[in-house]
């Protein structure tokens, strides 16, 4: 049984990575605000050149 | 930051881990040039083949994994060693995990890994594996190197003080494990001692088409992850760094990494057309390359888009100016890559010197011009100079080196073309029309001019390690000011 069940998950690998990656695009595009996003893309511009902070 | 928090900052604040980068940089710097040079020796020898001196140890098949190395693994190498250590403590804001004496051993293990393969080649020594090319025993001491480079970078993530991990640091954790285990997938032999023979030769555990796919597999995700992926890290940040403005969009970064990293993995056996390789894989390697033009463009763009309001900076910045430039090829070779591995263009395109143009395009246009912009970011930053020594020298080197990469890939291409259309050329009564050695004739000139355009990046790499010579020396050029390069230009 659960043989059968990895040979059908190994068969359909390309269909579940696809819907993997359709989730990051969401994650990214729509579950995540815009303003969150903007932050994190802020990151090297708020570092210290020498010194942790 | 005010006078206040930086007081006040000041008491707990670690400095980060910088002497062992500097090292990474001299040694970057020393190694690129080592390889431009080997390169271009190699270059001449193909149009006067009398310059192997007909010694062995100067001959062509024994030079070439040389310029391949050096640039590649030991140029290459040590700039990302340098910027990932750089970015990870900076973008985590925390001192690199292990310490300096840690680092100092992966700085001397990646160098000691560098001399015993280099120094197999002029011997004799070598798998005959393209890019794969150490034998055993100096693959087993890189993965030693490597698994230390892997915990300390890690490591620093582990202790970040910033919640989010950037972009960056993904493109470098990507690069870092999958050339662990490319490393380990493709190099799996046995030293040929075991069987009676010597201890300086190993069989491979595969053979025949598994052999040459696994080859491949590894030979293009090389590409993929090590010159691509890596330098993708550099990109994501020092051109926001230097163009003073956050990344075109942080959400397309995100997509873009995970396509990259999803699609490239993929495409390895486009290397293998036309051969004993199953027609499905073949045609599966031709899917995913054309593929991975999306993300690879997507990645483009965003980069591209980031000086969006500060194009302005591309002419009084010359560090932007390698950095941009560096984006729009590989723009440009990861279109004209994909083209090569529709099987139809392929079938011209293979084993000719298009090939080798469309490498340099990448490898110099790309590799080396982003990795010229990020240790001209770095020295001044490391070595607590205002300015390097003089931005003309900058501007002076990248005009050089362009016309250095023009000259080499546009001599290529049609050298390569003609070498296509000549070797598949029939005659009326359908025989060939010509014999393999009038395609090398043919081909003289092109090498000629290849040479050249390689005299010229090799020229301007050396203006560019004198210019860090008086920069680390504290001199700073009396010339015209570069039209106020830093700074003064208002963010938008």
């Amino acid at each position: 049984m659960l043989d059968q069940l990895i040979n059908v998950l190994r068969s359909v690998w390309s269909v579940w990575v696809m819907v993997f990656f359709c989730g990051i695009v969401l994650w990214a595009y729509v579950l995540t605000p815009k303003a969150t996003m903007e932050a994190h893309g802020q990151i090297p511009l708020r570092d210290d050149e020498n010194e942790e902070r | 930051m005010t006078q206040a928090t930086t007081a006040l900052g000041a008491k707990e604040a670690t400095p980060y881990v910088d002497d062992v980068i500097k090292k990474f940089v001299l040694a970057a710097t020393f190694w690129g040039i080592v390889g431009f040079l080997a390169g271009d020796f190699i270059a001449w020898q193909l149009a006067f083949p009398a310059l192997n001196l007909d010694l062995e140890w100067f001959s062509f098949g024994r030079l070439r994994p040389v310029h391949t190395s050096a640039v590649i693994f030991a140029f290459g190498g040590n700039v990302l060693f340098a910027s990932s250590f750089f970015i990870v403590q900076r973008t985590s804001r925390a001192s690199l995990f292990g310490g300096s004496a840690f680092a100092h051993f992966i700085f001397w293990g990646y160098q000691l890994f560098i001399v015993l393969a280099a120094s197999g080649y002029v011997l004799g020594i070598t798998q005959g594996k393209e890019y794969a090319e150490p034998e055993w025993y100096t693959d087993l001491w890189l993965t030693i190197v490597w698994v230390c480079y892997l915990v300390a970078f890690v490591g620093t993530l582990y202790k970040r003080k910033e919640p989010h991990i950037y972009v960056a640091n993904w493109f470098f954790l990507a690069f870092i494990i999958t050339i662990a285990m490319l490393h380990l997938g493709n190099n799996l032999a046995v030293p040929t001692a075991i069987f009676g023979g010597t201890w300086w030769r190993s069989y491979e555990i595969y053979a025949g088409v598994q052999d040459a796919l696994t080859q491949w597999w590894y030979g293009h995700n090389a590409v993929g992850f090590f010159l691509t992926a890596g330098f993708l890290g550099i990109m994501y940040y020092f051109v926001p760094k230097r163009a003073e403005r956050p990344v075109y969009s942080y959400r397309l970064s995100i997509v873009h990494f995970w396509a990259l990293i999803f699609l490239y993995i993929w495409a390895g056996p486009h290397h293998l057309h036309y051969t004993a390789l199953p027609d499905w894989a073949q045609t599966l390697g031709m899917t995913f390359s054309v593929m991975l033009w999306m993300p690879s463009w997507g990645g483009m763009i965003n980069g591209l888009m980031t000086l969006s309001g500060a194009w302005d900076k591309l002419r009084t910045d010359p560090v932007i100016r390698f950095l941009v430039t560096s984006v729009a090829f590989y723009g440009m070779s990861t279109f004209e890559g994909p083209m090569m591995s529709i099987k139809a263009v392929n079938s011209l395109s293979h084993y000719t010197d298009w090939g080798i143009g469309h490498v340099h395009s990448g490898g110099l246009g790309w590799v080396a011009f982003v990795s010229f912009g990020a240790l001209y970011c770095l020295v001044p930053t490391l070595w607590r100079r205002k300015q390097l020594y003089s931005m003309r020298l900058v501007s002076y080197h990248f005009w050089i080196a362009t016309i250095g990469i023009v000259l080499y890939i546009t001599s290529m291409w049609i050298s390569g073309i003609m070498q296509g259309l000549m070797w598949r050329a029939y005659d009326n009564l359908g025989f060939l029309q010509y014999s393999f050695v009038e395609t090398v004739a043919a081909m003289h000139p092109y090498y000629i001019i290849r040479a050249i355009g390689g005299v010229l990046f090799l020229t301007g790499a050396l203006i560019m390690a004198y210019n860090f010579y008086r920069t680390i020396k504290g001199d700073v050029r009396k010339e015209a000011p570069y039209e106020a390069p830093v700074a003064a230009t208002a963010r938008g």
